[in-house]
C-alpha cells in the first residue's frame, strides 16, 4: 500500500521534517522582519502571520486526511513518546497559559503560583496512576473504559455528561481567546474573528483527525515556545546582560521588593498567603492549597489530555511520553514568572515617577483605543487617550503615580517585545504563538466531545452496525456542528467567560478523577462504585458551582455564617469558608472517592472475570482480557 | 519477552508497582503542598535573589514532578523487565 509506505517514511524521518519545519519558520520570520524594515505597514505583517501558520495547519491537516478509524481517533498508535510529549503540551497550553498567566503573576505574585504548581503538578498523576492502564486498555476514548469497567452503558452515559461538561466550557473559552487575538492583530469584529477562529480549527481536525490534530499540535508547539522564549530572553540580556531568564529575574524580585518599601506596597511580590495589608492570611493560604489540589486532580482527568496517551505505540512509551509532556510544558511554565517580574521591574523602575509627558512608546502604542491594555491615568482627561483610565482619575500634576497606572494582564506578555524594544515582527511572532497555543487546545477539546458523541453514544449505543465509512462521516459531522456551536457561544457571550477554564478542572476532578482511580486500583470494586463515583462527584460540584455563582445570597440565608458574599463578575457569588468558587472540586473530590468506596462496599464484589481483566490492564505485556459484554478492541 | 505471569507473580509484580506509586504519591504529595506549607519561612533564604519559599513555587517543585514522571517510568520498566511483561 502507498498510503503505508509514506506513513512509515514520514515516521521515520519526523526528526528531519520537523527540523526543516523549523528552519523554515524561522526564515519566515527572517523575512516578514525585512520587509518591515522596508516600511510593509504592520497590519499586512499582522495578516501575514495569522494567515501563513494556519495556512500550515490547514497543510499538515489536509496531509494527515485518513479514512481509517483507529487513524481518525489515536492516530493509528503510532505516535513516538517524545512527539506525543510536544503535541500534549501544546493540547496543554492554551491561550489561559501563553497570555493569561504571565498576567496572573504581575498581579497575584505569590499567590498566582498556584497555577504554575496546579498546571504541572497533575501529570505526576497521569503518570503513576492514569496512563498506562488506559494505554494498556488500548480502545478510543475515555469513556470506553467507564463502560467497560463499569457494567456498560449507564457507566458510559454518565463519562460522556462529564467529559461534555467540563470540555465544552473549556472549549468555548479558547474560541474567545483565538477571537481576542485575531481580532487585536487583524483589527477585526470580536464576532467575525471567532468564525474566523473556528476555520482555523476545523481545517485542522476535520479531514484527519486525532492524527492530523496530533502533526500539527507538534507544529504548534514549537512555534509556541520559540515565540514565548524569544521576547524573554532579550529583555533578560537587557536588564541583566545574561540571557537566561529563569535564572536572572532573581535579581529582578530583589530590586522589586526594594521598590516596593519605596512606593508603600505593604503585599510583596514574594509573600506567601498575604492579605492586602501584607500579614499572614489563613483564608488565602487555605485558597492556594485548594486551587492546586483541583487544578492537579482535573489534570489528570481531562479526557482531552488523557486520550492523548492512547495513541503512542507501547504502554513504555506512554509512560516515557508523560515525562516529555511535562517537559515541554515546563519549558513555558517556568519562564512565566521571569515574564511578571520583568515587567513589574519596569513599571516601578522606568514609569512611575515619570513625567507622563515622557513615558515610553509601549504606553501609548498599547494603550489607544482597540487595544486599550496599558494606560496612564493622570490627567481629568485620560480616558480619552486610554480608554482603560475610565473612572480613575488622577492628581494631574503630570508625573505618574503608582495608583494612576492601569495595566491588563494580558499586556504582560503582548507588550513585552516593545517594553524590550524589539521590532514589530516579534510581536507578531507572539500573537502567532498564542494563537498557536488557543488553537491547538481548542482542536484537542472539540476532538474529544466529538469522539465521545460520535463513538460512544452513536457507535456503541445508537448503531453499532454502522460501517466505517458511516461512522467517519458521522464523526466529522458532529466535530463540524459542536465547532459551530461553540464558535457560536464564545461570539455571544464574550470575554466574560474565561473564568470557566477553572471550573473545567474542578468538574472532570469532580465527575472521572474517582472513577478512573477506583477502576484501575481497587479491583473489587463493582460497577456501582464507579457509577456512583461519578454521580455523586459530578452532582456535588455542579449543585455548589450553581448555587454558588448564582444563588449566592440563598446560600447565605440557608448556612449563615460560612458563608461569605463577593462581588465578582457582576453578581454575588458565595464563598464557602472563603472558598473560592473555582476550586469547588474540594467538595466534589472526596465526595466521589466516598460515594464510590460506600456503593463498592454495600455492592457485590466485582467477578472474577472483570478482575481477571484488570489483572491484564495492570501488566503491559500480553492480551486484554475481556470480560462478557465487552466489546473487543478495534 | 511476553508471558502469562502466574497469580503470585502478579502479586509480586502488582506489589513493586504499587509501592512504587505510593513512593510517588508520597513524594507529589510533599512538593505539591508541604514544601509551601513552609514557604513564609523558607523566604528568609536568598539563593542568586530568589527568596527560596518563591522559587520552589515557581521552579523548584516544577523540576521534581519533570523528574518524578521520567524515574518513574524508568522504575516501572526495570520492573516490567525484571517480570518478564515489558510491551517492546
Amino acid at each position: 500500500m502507498a498510503g503505508a509506505a509514506a506513513n512509515s517514511s514520514f515516521l521515520n524521518n519526523l526528526g528531519r521534517i520537523y527540523g526543516i519545519y523549523t528552519g523554515t519558520f524561522a526564515g519566515f520570520v527572517i523575512l516578514i522582519g525585512i520587509l518591515e524594515f522596508f516600511g510593509v505597514p504592520d497590519k499586512i505583517l499582522g495578516y501575514l502571520f495569522v494567515f501563513l501558520t494556519i495556512g500550515v495547519y490547514a497543510l499538515i491537516g489536509w496531509l494527515s486526511r485518513t479514512a481509517e478509524v483507529s487513524e481518525y481517533y489515536v492516530a493509528g498508535r503510532s505516535v513516538p513518546a517524545f512527539y506525543n510529549g510536544m503535541a500534549t503540551g501544546a493540547d496543554w497550553m492554551s491561550a489561559a497559559s501563553f497570555i493569561g498567566m504571565a498576567g496572573s503573576l504581575y498581579f497575584g505574585g505569590y499567590d498566582a503560583l498556584a497555577f504554575v504548581l496546579g498546571w504541572t503538578g497533575g501529570y505526576v498523576l497521569v503518570s503513576i496512576l492514569m496512563a498506562p492502564y488506559l494505554r494498556k486498555f488500548g480502545q478510543f476514548t475515555v469513556p470506553d473504559f467507564c463502560g467497560a469497567r463499569f457494567g456498560g452503558n449507564t457507566a458510559r452515559t454518565l463519562a460522556v455528561i462529564v467529559l461534555i461538561t467540563a470540555s465544552f466550557v473549556y472549549v468555548v473559552a479558547q474560541i474567545v481567546g483565538v477571537g481576542i487575538i485575531t481580532s487585536r492583530f487583524l483589527g477585526m469584529g470580536f464576532q467575525t474573528a471567532c468564525f474566523v477562529g473556528l476555520i482555523g480549527i476545523l481545517v485542522c481536525s476535520m479531514l484527519g483527525g486525532m492524527k492530523a490534530v496530533t502533526w500539527t499540535q507538534v507544529a504548534q508547539y514549537i512555534i509556541l515556545i520559540i515565540a514565548y522564549l524569544i521576547p524573554v530572553i532579550i529583555m533578560s540580556a537587557q536588564v541583566t546582560g545574561v540571557p537566561v531568564p529563569q535564572l536572572m529575574y532573581g535579581q529582578a524580585l530583589e530590586k522589586i521588593e526594594a521598590l516596593e518599601k519605596t512606593l508603600g506596597i505593604a503585599k510583596s511580590h514574594v509573600a506567601p498567603f498575604a492579605d492586602a495589608r501584607g500579614n499572614f492570611s489563613m483564608t488565602s493560604m487555605i485558597n492556594y492549597f485548594a486551587l492546586i489540589l483541583c487544578l492537579m486532580v482535573g489534570t489528570a482527568s481531562l479526557p482531552h489530555i488523557l486520550m492523548r496517551y492512547f495513541t503512542t505505540p507501547s504502554v513504555r512509551q506512554a509512560r516515557d511520553s508523560v515525562g516529555w509532556s511535562l517537559f515541554f510544558i515546563f519549558l513555558l511554565y517556568f519562564t512565566a514568572p521571569s515574564y511578571a517580574a520583568f515587567a513589574k521591574l519596569e513599571v516601578y523602575q522606568t514609569l512611575i515617577g515619570s513625567p507622563v509627558a515622557s513615558l515610553p512608546a509601549w504606553v501609548s502604542s498599547w494603550g489607544k483605543p482597540g487595544l486599550a491594555l496599558v494606560g496612564a491615568c493622570d490627567a481629568a482627561n485620560a480616558a480619552q487617550i486610554f480608554p482603560i483610565c475610565a473612572g480613575v482619575t488622577g492628581n494631574g500634576d503630570g508625573i505618574l503615580q503608582l495608583s494612576e497606572f492601569r495595566i491588563h494582564p494580558d499586556a504582560i506578555v503582548l507588550a513585552t517585545p516593545e517594553i524590550a524594544g524589539l521590532p514589530y515582527v516579534i510581536a507578531g511572532l507572539v500573537a502567532a504563538g498564542g494563537l498557536a497555543a488557543a488553537l491547538s487546545t481548542a482542536d484537542g477539546l472539540l476532538l474529544a466531545i466529538a469522539n465521545a458523541l460520535s463513538h460512544d453514544i452513536y457507535y456503541k449505543m445508537i448503531d453499532p452496525e454502522a460501517d466505517t465509512k458511516r461512522r467517519l462521516v458521522i464523526s466529522r459531522v458532529i466535530l463540524a456542528i459542536v465547532a459551530v456551536l461553540a464558535a457560536y457561544v464564545a461570539g455571544t457571550l464574550g470575554a466574560d467567560i474565561l473564568f470557566l477554564v477553572s471550573w473545567a478542572f474542578s468538574i472532570a476532578a469532580s465527575g472521572l478523577f474517582a472513577a478512573l482511580v477506583l477502576g484501575i486500583w481497587w479491583k473489587k470494586g463493582g460497577d456501582a462504585s464507579g457509577i456512583f463515583a461519578m454521580l455523586i462527584g459530578y452532582g456535588v460540584c455542579m449543585f455548589f458551582l450553581i448555587t454558588t455563582e448564582f444563588y449566592g445570597v440563598a446560600l447565605k440565608g440557608m448556612l449563615g455564617d460560612i458563608v461569605t458574599i463577593v462581588k465578582i463578575r457582576g453578581r454575588d457569588v458565595a464563598y464557602l469558608w472563603g472558598i473560592n468558587n473555582i476550586s469547588v472540586g474540594i467538595f466534589g473530590i472526596p465526595a466521589s472517592f466516598l460515594a464510590g468506596w460506600v456503593a463498592g462496599k454495600m455492592t457485590p464484589e466485582a467477578s472474577p472475570e472483570m478482575q481477571n481483566f484488570i489483572d491484564s490492564i495492570r501488566v503491559p505485556s500480553g492480551d486484554v482480557a475481556l470480560a462478557p459484554g465487552m466489546a473487543a478492541k478495534e | 519477552m511476553s508471558k502469562k505471569l502466574s497469580p503470585d507473580e502478579m502479586k509480586a509484580y502488582w506489589g513493586k508497582t504499587s509501592s512504587l506509586m505510593w513512593t510517588l504519591l508520597a513524594l507529589w504529595f510533599f512538593f505539591s503542598f508541604v514544601v509551601h506549607f513552609f514557604a513564609p519561612q523558607l523566604n528568609g533564604i536568598r539563593i542568586l535573589g530568589f527568596p527560596i519559599g518563591f522559587y520552589m513555587a515557581a521552579q523548584g517543585s516544577l523540576i521534581a514532578f519533570v523528574v518524578m514522571c521520567f524515574w518513574n517510568a524508568s522504575a516501572q520498566n526495570k520492573i516490567d523487565e525484571e517480570f518478564g511483561v515489558s510491551d517492546e
